[in-house]
């Protein structure tokens, strides 16, 4: 602790220096960011019948169902009581948003993508426990609920529930996310959090980072595999890719010139962080790097005509830069939002160790399990078998 | 019902499954919400007997006052009635809850004195302060004041 | 005989529901009533703190009579209370220098000359035990609520450690206790006002600066104080219902 005052600049009240919230805490909103993002890009082939874009869809949904299963662990190892983390099922606090999350949570999880992948994989879950042996078969027979009937009638009451619960969805995935930009949005006593733009910011970042992920999975998986891209599904979500980007650049933008306009008491003070502490988090790789360069590179694709390789490479670059900069805009806000002093007078510093509870270590591993659960999941539940053997 | 239930044994297995996961929830609800939440807000009742059990470590003026009389005439009448005892002494319900137990140490005089009385100028005008180079040199304050009476010698 | 077992079955079914259902009834019954500190009556009593900022010496005492009292952690930074020197040079106040050097545990060392034209005094800093808090607002199960009698406090067997509430206090009176990683703050020395003594802080303020006061009491001083001075809070463009009022409190003050 002693060593955290030499990172003090100006006067922070003596309980600030240290910054409450982690690299963990910047994790979560943007593991539920790739959900929610994942998750609406699945919806626009089944709800907004965008069929281009279908043979994402079963890879979008698993990418969730992966990512978010990873979701409460950045926020499990971050309490400071984690075994106390049920209390929020006992005694949830109604005017608290953070109260929300494990209903929200466990309702998006069971009631919206484990139903909505279970109606649409049931027929193959039931065919391969059919083809099994062992262990799989028994797997497979339990994923089926031990059901066998995939008659013509079944599938098609499968297909409109599973329609519904995609409708149902989409509200679903942006009280998801859109809870967690209220978190930060309500709190009056952070300038840099608190505006009613936060929730819809949130949003439309992280669908931004949601299709750049599904995007980037879907290249990888068919290079991987040696199938050839569908290259009309890849432009389709490039250019879905390309409007929620400059959506959620205008929202950015309104705010931070609402700001420099009203420039109220707080913004000199957020100014001079922005331009000192965050300028490299914010304005190269946030702005430049993460926003500014993917868009125009996206935008270049409609105005010219490149081959399709040079597509592919755009994309592929356009995907990796938006991902790091939407994690970068999600460290801004969280990490940014304590680096400067609520008396307007001081900064600290973050200090990121590499091999503790909240270090670089963890947050590592735990943007890496996802891939992995996706990998598992992806052998289970193959998104792209269409050849279904003989009943 | 048979009928409408043809096709759709799947979904009622799956709804099973979800009415099981409610009522499981419910029924550890019913075994671990705090007995006393709710009562006076949300939040636990016994959490203020928590807040008030806790030991005390001073022990508050009228304590001292009580077995200590003479200081109280000693210092009647003087700027430094107004102050606690224990400001100067410590923390001392121990001692006032046995006497024997914990003998209060005498603070060092100049080095107590001067935490409230050097000069500085974000103290208030009014209140008396010494430069202690000009004012006493290296006499400790004791020479010319008394601690409980300091306006009288 | 049949019938007989059936009936017997039923009896004895409906003898060991309804007795467990009256244990339990009777068990939340029991544990339901309110622990009260003997004759100290919840609803009598509306707290409130005042400072008046001409009268503070920054000797520090209150910081250290906090720490001493409610076992807060000695290694800097964690603070119940703490006291704040303001250096506002030539009347400007959008400017101040401000320090609290580990709070003012140990006093102030010596650094402004006078003469330079220059306001300086200092400001003691503790919760405001607001009644419109968003600390417990923001609070996702409840670990931290406001009284029936006007003191925010903290239930530490109940605070998971997310610490939404240090990050929701506009004046930055909370912390984690690195011991139990729960969240603790000044608690108005709650286990002190409800035995009738004062706070640990106002105990040991030499000059009075620092003032507990019951706004249920009519006699109370504390009614006089407000009255005769003028009054403010910290950030009252917050609308927190800050309780903790300050006579002299200057336009630089954060």
């Amino acid at each position: 602790m002693e060593s955290m005052i030499h990172g003090v600049e100006g006067f922070m009240y003596p309980n600030e220096i240290e910054l409450q919230w982690s690299i963990l805490i910047v994790l979560y909103p943007y593991i539920t960011g790739l959900v929610a993002g994942a998750f609406i890009l699945a919806s626009l082939e089944r709800v907004f019948n965008v069929e281009e874009v279908k043979p994402t869809y079963r890879l979008a949904l698993l990418t969730a169902l992966a990512f978010l299963l990873v979701a409460p662990l950045p926020l499990q190892l971050h309490l400071g009581r984690p075994e106390r983390a049920f209390e929020m099922f006992l005694t949830p606090h109604t005017t608290s948003a953070m109260a929300m999350f494990g209903f929200v949570y466990l309702w998006y999880l069971m009631a919206v993508l484990v139903l909505e992948i279970w109606l649409d994989y049931r027929k193959e879950i039931v065919l391969r426990a059919r083809r099994s042996t062992g262990g799989m078969r028994q797997l497979y027979r339990a994923m089926a609920l031990w059901s066998d009937n995939i008659s013509e009638r079944s599938l098609d009451i499968d297909d409109k529930l599973g329609r519904f619960i995609t409708i149902l969805g989409v509200p679903s995935a942006f009280l998801l996310h859109g809870y967690v930009g209220f978190i930060f949005g309500s709190i009056k006593a952070n300038p840099w959090w608190s505006t009613p733009v936060m929730p819809v910011v949130f949003l439309f970042s992280a669908m931004v980072s949601g299709i750049a992920l599904v995007m980037l999975v879907y290249m990888v998986a068919c290079w991987m595999r040696g199938t050839a891209i569908d290259m009309r599904c890849l432009d389709t979500i490039a250019r879905y890719l390309l409007y929620t980007f400059i959506i959620d650049f205008a929202l950015e933008m309104l705010d931070l010139i609402h700001r420099i306009y009203e420039a109220d008491e707080s913004f000199k003070t957020l100014d001079f962080m922005v331009h000192s502490r965050l300028y490299f988090p914010h304005i190269i790789v946030q702005i430049v790097l993460g926003t500014i360069l993917p868009i125009g590179l996206l935008g270049l694709v409609q105005l010219m005509r490149l081959t399709e390789s040079q597509r592919k490479g755009f994309y592929a670059t356009a995907g990796v830069l938006t991902l790091i900069g939407i994690f970068a805009m999600r460290w801004n806000v969280v990490i940014g939002g304590q680096l400067f002093s609520k008396s307007f007078l001081g900064y600290t510093t973050y200090k990121l160790d590499f091999a503790t509870r909240e270090g670089l270590l963890s947050a590592t591993i735990i943007l890496l399990l996802p891939f992995l659960i996706l990998w598992v999941l992806v052998k289970l539940l193959p998104p792209w078998s269409h050849q279904e053997p003989a009943v | 019902m048979r009928k409408f239930l043809q096709d759709k044994e799947h979904l009622v297995r799956m709804a099973g499954l979800f009415l099981a996961g409610l009522g499981l929830f419910l029924v550890l609800r019913v075994l671990f919400v705090p007995k006393d939440f709710y009562q006076l807000g949300h939040f636990r009742t016994g959490a203020l007997a928590d807040n008030a059990a806790w030991a005390v470590a001073f022990a508050g003026r009228a304590a001292c006052e009580s077995c200590h009389p003479d200081v109280v005439t000693e210092r009647k009448g003087s700027r430094h009635g107004a102050i606690a005892c224990e400001a100067c002494h410590g923390a001392l319900a121990k001692h006032a809850d046995d006497p024997a137990s914990l003998k209060p140490t005498l603070p060092e005089a100049r080095k107590l004195c001067l935490v409230c009385h050097l000069q500085d100028v974000a103290k208030p005008k009014t209140f008396k302060q010494v430069n202690p180079e000009e004012h006493m040199g290296a006499e400790p304050c004791t020479t010319c004041h008394k601690p409980h009476h300091p306006e009288t010698a | 005989m049949q019938t007989d077992r059936r009936e017997f079955l039923k009896s004895t079914g409906a003898f060991i529901v309804l007795t467990s259902a009256a244990a339990l009834a009777w068990d939340s019954l029991v544990a339901g009533t309110p622990e009260a500190a003997s004759t100290y009556k919840l609803h009598d009593h509306w707290w409130a703190f005042a400072v008046d900022i001409e009268k503070c010496i920054g000797c520090g005492n209150c910081v250290r009579a906090c720490k001493a009292e409610n076992n807060v952690p000695l290694e800097p930074y964690y603070f119940r209370t703490w006291v704040e020197r303001y250096h506002v040079p030539r009347g400007d106040i959008e400017r101040p220098e401000v320090d609290s050097p580990n709070g003012g545990y140990d006093g102030f060392p010596l650094r402004y000359q006078p003469g330079d034209g220059s306001k300086n005094f200092f400001v003691p800093k503790l919760c405001n035990h607001c009644s419109h808090s968003p600390c417990t607002q923001v609070c996702p199960v409840g670990a931290t609520f406001e009284s029936p009698d006007g003191a925010v406090l903290v239930d530490k067997t109940y605070c998971l450690g997310c610490r939404y509430c240090v990050q929701a206090c506009p004046y930055g009176c909370r912390f984690i206790d690195p011991r139990t990683m729960t969240v603790d703050k000044c608690s108005l020395c709650y286990h002190r006002i409800t035995k009738g003594l004062t706070t640990a802080c106002c105990e040991t303020c030499p000059t009075g600066a620092r003032m507990l006061g019951d706004l249920k009491n009519p006699k109370d001083p504390m009614h006089e104080f407000l009255r005769n001075h003028k009054i403010l809070v910290l950030k009252p463009q917050m609308a927190t219902g800050a309780k903790l009022y300050y006579n002299g409190l200057d336009g630089s003050v954060r």
